[in-house]
């Protein structure tokens, strides 16, 4: 990994600001929740990310950010100049959601709670990124590197990280670290990546299907058939690995045969060539099951990441658990499949962390814990300052 | 003026004050100050909302408001803990002006407002909106800031699409296309032109409130349209789209109730004014059919809409903001 990391400054200073930064979140709490319904009731579907990115760069530009932008990929922009500006910090949030326009998107505010659909994935994130620079003018945080704040487009589902990978694929600044941050859960430290392979298998009945023959079936049977199969894959214990059946849907009513059906899958491992290998098993699966049935059932790869990461001894590892420890929050360390990988892919160090507390992750009535927020935010204040100190050429 | 120009110069949307920096600016140099009116009953699951994003947006961020006030006709849920949680000012209606016998209603909450609140322009927005934004609130203090010559800014909501003849069908509610226009269109055309004459979100100055009575219930956004039409005539009045506004839709019968107590206000007008010569009393009581257990049964509801004087009448009011002259006769008897 890149020599640009966090490695000889003495965390302990910044550790010691800790609860000041908290004073200073639970001051703008007001600012952060506005922040948090005014992005989150603006739907974001996927591809349709133009009006939270436009009101994120409204946001930077009312906070006197400089370069408020997009980019061809849609990517919203505001840079925070440092006093010496030769190295720049990224802080990303994806600007999707997984629901659709249709989807009723209100938020409810509660004492202690935020309820609404995307408010954790990743709302709360890109309110997160519009309130940092009111969070670093209150906290006095004055940065010698750039801070360039980022709401990602194309994230999920079939975007598979398009924003953030057509950014740092293009861009010529020089990146000393990423941060990305998600919603939840606070405590999570994610300094690796997972190899994935997200996959939809489709299956068509096709209208001239002969419905009398011996053994016809129906779109959600052939495709029970190809879930049977998937189950028989053989799992390895190390590396871990594993097969994730995420969503299903089929057919249209109970006195209609199905013909039309669909799984959305993924496939995790610590280790690419297993990825492969079961995507591999997962063609002949679906080329062994189509010929049986006669239905037409089609594998589509729609997203892949490749495994790695900054190590668990890494000085950002190191430096991401000790600001945890000091705000009494239990270090979750692990893999993700989030925005990391397409960081570590370009080996710029990366860690993805979490703001709070919540439950029902993706459901309509998912929910957030507000006092906690305060907590993820000066994590997040605590962990760019720490990069900031530490980068070398910052001295 | 005619009522296309009307339309034309006193219409606006809520994006044509985008700048809220220049409206904030204008406000300061005029030395205006504004207040904020939410009144609720049981409001816990929106109220908290809308005082985080006005407190935000619209005082922390932009200095809009100078004051957010929460007008209470007596909660049975969380909404004064939610309330003052969020940091707003929680008044209930009964201990307001206590010297004064109480009455419950979102039009007394209105009216005490105006003991309580301390702005030149007084806005109020109904605390149930689920899409609340702080365009409600600029959108209609804005024409008030920037024309000195308007007098009481009206909210309209839903703005559809533009239809391929391009002739777009716009109005109220249910209330207002079956009871308010036809009322209007027989008596005070030139009231037609205001799109929703019954929302409950308006921004007014002072002395246009202080100097008309305000029925607690229902007839309450009707009476002031009738009243300050009647003062100062159409020109008074602006209106402002602030686009879609989610709400929890009432059944009918509620809407039925509203209709009664609307009527009354009305009626009360037409004969104070002239409009109708010879009115005999009418019932206080609306009564609406319910079937039950195959039964149709008769329901009866009591709603008297009782109004409240001018505020200037008030000696309270008088000696708190040193209003030393005669109270103005009010509009209707």
């Amino acid at each position: 990994m890149s020599d640009h990391v966090p490695v000889s400054y003495d965390i302990d200073e910044v550790l010691d600001r800790l609860p000041a930064y908290c004073e200073a979140a639970v001051s703008l709490r007001d600012t952060l929740l506005a922040n948090l319904v005014m992005a989150g009731e603006i739907p974001s579907p996927t591809f349709r990310e133009e009006r939270r990115i436009r009101f994120l760069t409204d946001r930077f530009n009312e906070c006197g950010l400089s370069n408020c932008s997009t980019d061809e990929s849609g990517n919203g922009f505001g840079l925070l100049p440092g006093t010496r500006g030769k190295r720049t910090i990224l802080m990303t949030a994806h600007a999707d959601t997984s629901f659709d326009e249709s989807v009723d998107h209100t938020i409810t505010l509660l004492p202690d709670k935020a309820v609404g659909p995307g408010i954790s994935d990743d709302s709360l994130g890109i309110a997160a990124l519009a309130t940092m620079p009111n969070l670093m003018e209150k906290a006095g945080v004055v940065l010698r590197s750039n801070l360039l704040l980022m709401g990602a487009t194309r994230s999920l589902g079939r975007g598979n990280m398009t924003g953030l990978r057509f950014f740092l694929d293009h861009s010529k600044i020089h990146l000393s670290a990423g941060l990305c941050v998600e919603g939840v859960q606070l405590g999570r430290l994610s300094h690796e990546s997972l190899g994935m392979m997200r996959c939809e298998i489709q299956v068509n009945v096709p209208e001239l299907y002969d419905w009398t023959r011996f053994g016809a079936m129906s779109a959600i049977t052939t495709l029970n058939e190809v879930i049977n199969h998937v189950n028989g894959i053989r799992l390895p214990r190390a590396p871990r690995t594993s097969i994730m059946l995420g969503r299903i849907s089929g057919g249209s009513t109970s006195v209609a045969v199905a013909t039309t059906a669909s799984l959305r899958l993924e496939i995790r491992s610590e280790a690419d060539e297993l990825v492969e290998d079961i995507g591999s098993q997962l063609k002949d699966i679906v080329d062994e099951v189509a010929t049986r049935s006669g239905a037409t059932v089609d594998l589509d790869i729609i997203a892949r990441r490749n495994p790695g990461g900054i190590g668990y001894s890494h000085p950002l590892t190191r430096a991401g658990k000790a600001v945890l420890e000091r705000l009494d929050v239990q270090p979750r360390l692990g893999p993700s499949i989030s925005e990391l990988s397409a960081f570590i892919y370009r080996k710029i160090p990366a860690l993805t962390v979490g703001l709070t507390r919540g439950s029902k992750f993706n459901e309509l009535d998912e929910s957030i814990e507000i006092a906690p927020i305060f907590t993820g935010m000066a994590q997040l204040l605590a962990l760019i300052e720490i990069i900031d100190r530490g980068t070398p050429d910052a001295d | 003026m005619q009522t296309d120009q009307w339309l034309k110069k006193n219409t606006f949307h809520h994006s044509d004050f985008w700048d809220l920096l220049q409206l904030v600016e204008a406000k300061t140099r005029q030395g205006l100050k504004i207040s904020l009116c939410i009144p609720t009953l049981n409001e816990e699951k929106t109220i908290g909302k809308e005082i985080v994003l006005f407190r935000s947006e619209l005082v922390e961020r932009y200095p809009l408001l100078d004051e957010i006030v929460v007008i209470d006709s007596g909660s049975t849920d969380r909404t004064r803990e939610v309330a003052e949680g969020f940091g707003a000012e929680f008044h209930l209606a009964d201990d307001i002006l206590p010297g004064i016998e109480k009455r419950k209603g979102k039009g007394e909450n209105l009216w005490k407002a105006i003991y309580q609140l301390d702005g030149d322009i007084i806005v109020y927005v109904d605390a149930d909106i689920k899409n609340i934004h702080p365009r409600f609130v600029y959108g209609l203090v804005a024409p008030l800031v920037y024309r000195p010559e308007i007098k009481y800014v009206k909210a309209f909501y839903d703005r559809p699409l533009v239809s391929s003849s391009g002739v777009r069908v716009a109005g109220g509610g249910r209330v207002t296309e079956i009871l308010t226009r036809p009322l209007f269109s027989l008596w005070y055309p030139e009231l037609t032109s205001i799109i929703q004459p019954l929302s409950g979100e308006y921004a007014v100055r002072r002395e246009v409130l202080e100097r008309i009575p305000f029925p607690i219930g229902y007839g309450v956004e009707t009476a002031h349209l009738l009243d300050v039409y009647a003062l100062y005539g159409l020109e008074a009045f602006g209106q402002c789209d602030l686009d879609q506004r989610v709400h929890f839709n009432q059944p009918t019968q509620s809407l039925g109730k509203m209709a009664f107590g609307i009527m009354q206000t009305f009626l009360k007008r037409a004969r104070a004014q002239g409009l109708v010569k010879e009115l005999a009393e009418w019932e206080t009581t609306l009564f609406q059919f319910q079937v039950k257990d195959d039964e149709y049964q008769i329901l009866g509801t009591r709603i008297i809409e009782e109004e409240r004087p001018p505020m200037l009448e008030i000696p309270e009011y008088r000696e708190k903001f040193g209003r030393r002259e005669a109270p103005a006769p009010a509009p209707e008897a």
